[in-house]
């Protein structure tokens, strides 16, 4: 099965990093999260509720909606706070945050379990610095607007049906979901980022976190 | 064409078509409703949240899509669409963007009703959530209220798009398909926030007769309403004139405001509060017609403030050749008549809150009107009135209207003008007579 791979980029000043990751992640993961599942008897099972809020952003002339849980939004913003603190302050730089989904895959001892990504959003962020508030004042709008066609693109990609894992039974719930959540239940999923400085040279996280995430399955 | 599909599935199918419609048009309303919008997720399923969603329902809303669906469902050439729009206080209106949920031929035989279809219908609610944040109009109806408000409209039938003007875009949220054929969902929305006033002079409400309707341009021109409305910082300004509404077929509403309701976790026992007069309802006058999308273009006409009646004679700078000419006594005649200073009476149709705005006018009197206050044991801040023969008090009573400069009165100066005008030929001649005179002060100098 392929993983479909999706990009998505935008420029943004530097104090707007955080909204701005925290808007397109919380659309795709506002599409790609369920309400919890309740198994009973013969197989069926019921799903609650998933309740939806909308996000004011403070630096970008923008709003999001989110899912409603605050356990899931706590998660996001500290992945996003640690790109935001490798990318740097006050510097201009690009990099990258990549939210996946994934199934694990049981396989018998001694190998672990597989993690079969089967959808990867990739969002590349430019970072800018700005000279004075004037400029500061049209970069407000203009990542909103930018934001607004990103969450278009999202949508589009979503609609479009391609694969999705089967449910589940509840035995396999959690190789397809992430049930650690009381509220809600998004699909498997990791962030990881990378880092480009000025000067070009890579730095990327990915191996020391791919490596991270082997130990602790 | 049904034949494959089991009466059981037929059933669901058309309840589940039914729900969607009334909650999708629930999620476009409430975001226009100009505040954020906030449900709790509940682990547990209550057994009444469609689609898996927690999507409030506004009684009203309900039952204006009841209305126009009158027993019908969506179906091909059957779409339900639901107009947006916005309503100045000045009765001006706009259509902003239509919403349309139709449905095409193309059928999905192979797909399962109850889980398939019910999911798919949950993700495009949850795109709707998304993309109904993403156009223009939510930004300007999370800043409606004293100048403009918005409203919706909901009508079944064939879909009308003329009312948004040239260059208006689409955005497609989504689509589903089913045994019966293929639902879509997508979001025509107005581009050009310009438009003309075809207003009837007999719709004019009671204290605001005598608006501009001509296409003045106008670069920036701001409504004289409290300081406490619009935000966006001063790009454009203007009154936006009025489209005329085109007519619809099928089952309509009447365009409908809705107050916010209280916010509420769970499903809404309370009625929604009175929001339907707000057609009727003046309101302060100016509109705040910002650019939230770069697409955008405006022109603007000349906006009048609030509680001003037209003006008499238009006092351009370009029609007086003096400096200053503004500040000239014909300015001082147009204060007599400036409702700004005196308060014209309440029209009957006054809400609360216009006479609110009122008192705040009429607290902005200048100088020549003070015939009008009598002052009484003036005592200024920070003075002594102790010995001295005038104190402040005495001094300011004294000087308070100083007589006008005479540079400033239009027929003196005027004639000082002409008369200075004729004499320059004989003062040069003059001048160039003495040259000899002014070249040896000059060189006294350096």
């Amino acid at each position: 099965m392929n993983c479909r791979s999706e990009v998505l980029e935008v420029s943004v000043e530097g104090r707007q990093v955080d909204e701005a990751m925290l808007a397109l992640l919380h659309t795709i993961l506002l599409h790609r999260s369920t309400g919890k599942f309740h198994y009973k008897k013969e197989g069926t099972y019921s799903i609650g509720t998933v309740g939806t809020q909308d996000i004011d952003c403070d630096y970008i002339d923008f709003s999001f909606v989110r899912v409603s849980s605050d356990e899931l939004d706590r998660v996001i913003r500290k992945a996003v706070g640690e790109f935001k603190d490798a990318m740097g302050n006050g510097t201009d730089g690009m990099g990258q945050i990549s939210l996946e989904f994934y199934q694990k895959k049981k396989s018998r001892w001694p190998f672990s379990d597989e993690c079969i990504p089967w959808e990867v959003w990739s969002i590349k962020v430019n970072v800018v610095n700005l000279a004075n508030e004037q400029e500061r004042q049209i970069c407000r709008e203009k990542v909103g607007e930018k934001l607004g066609e990103k969450v278009i693109n999202i949508v589009e990609v979503i609609n479009q049906h391609e694969y999705l894992p089967k449910m589940p039974t509840q035995s396999e719930v959690d190789n397809v979901f992430d049930t650690s959540l009381k509220d809600v239940q998004p699909y498997l999923y990791k962030i990881t980022f990378q880092i480009t400085d000025t000067l070009g040279t890579s730095v990327s996280t990915t191996m020391r976190r791919l490596i991270k995430d082997t130990l602790a399955l | 064409m049904d034949s494959d599909l089991s009466p059981q599935d037929k059933k669901d199918l058309d309840k589940f078509i039914k729900f969607f419609a009334l909650k999708t048009v629930q999620v476009i309303v409430q975001a226009r409703l100009g505040e954020k919008v906030c449900t709790r997720s509940l682990s547990s399923p209550t057994g009444s949240d469609w689609f898996n969603l927690a999507i409030k329902d506004i009684p009203e809303v309900t039952h204006e899509s009841k209305k126009a669906l009158a027993g019908q469902l969506p179906g091909i050439e059957r779409s339900m669409c639901v107009e947006i729009s916005l309503k100045t206080s000045e009765g001006d209106s706009m259509e902003l963007e239509t919403w349309c949920l139709e449905m095409n031929e193309k059928c999905d035989r192979d797909i399962k009703v109850s889980y398939t279809v019910y999911n798919r219908m949950s993700l495009l609610l949850k795109s709707l959530l998304a993309i109904t944040r993403v156009t223009p109009a939510y930004k300007l109806s999370r800043k409606q209220g004293h100048d403009y408000v918005i409203l919706y409209r909901i009508y079944f039938g064939e879909v009308q798009l003329t009312g948004l003007g040239e260059g208006f875009q689409t955005v497609r949220v989504g689509v589903v398909g089913t045994p019966i054929g293929t639902i879509t969902l997508s979001c025509a929305y107005r581009t050009n926030l310009a438009f003309m006033s075809t207003r009837a002079p007999g719709e004019d409400e009671g204290a605001y007769n005598g608006v501009e309707d001509s296409q003045e341009v106008c670069t920036t021109s701001f409504s004289t309403s409290p300081p406490s409305q619009m935000g966006v910082p001063g790009k454009e300004g203007g009154v936006p004139q009025q489209v005329p509404v085109q007519p619809c077929h099928g089952a309509q509403a009447e365009h409908r405001r809705v107050s916010s309701c209280p916010p509420a976790d769970h499903v809404p026992a309370t009625p929604s509060s009175s929001g339907e007069d707000a057609e009727t309802s003046s309101r302060s006058v100016g509109v705040k017609s910002g650019s939230p999308c770069g697409l955008l273009e405006t022109t603007f006409t000349r906006k009048v403030g609030a509680f001003v009646n037209k003006p008499g004679t238009k006092v351009t700078t370009a029609s007086l050749d003096l400096p200053f000419a503004a500040f000239a006594p014909r300015a001082y005649d147009l204060e007599e008549n400036d409702p700004m200073v005196q308060p014209p009476e309440s029209s009957a149709t006054s809400s609360p809150l216009q006479g609110s705005l009122h008192s705040q006018g009429s607290g902005e009197s200048g100088g020549p009107a003070q015939d009008d206050f009598v002052m009484v044991d003036f005592k200024p801040a920070f003075s002594k009135d102790d010995l001295l023969p005038m104190d402040l008090g005495t001094f300011y009573r004294e000087f308070q209207n100083p007589p006008q400069l005479t540079s400033l009165t239009i027929d003196v100066s005027s004639q000082s003008m002409a008369e200075d005008l004729d004499a320059l030929p004989e003062k040069l001649a003059v001048y160039e007579k003495n040259i000899d005179e002014f070249d040896a002060f000059v060189d006294t100098l350096q």
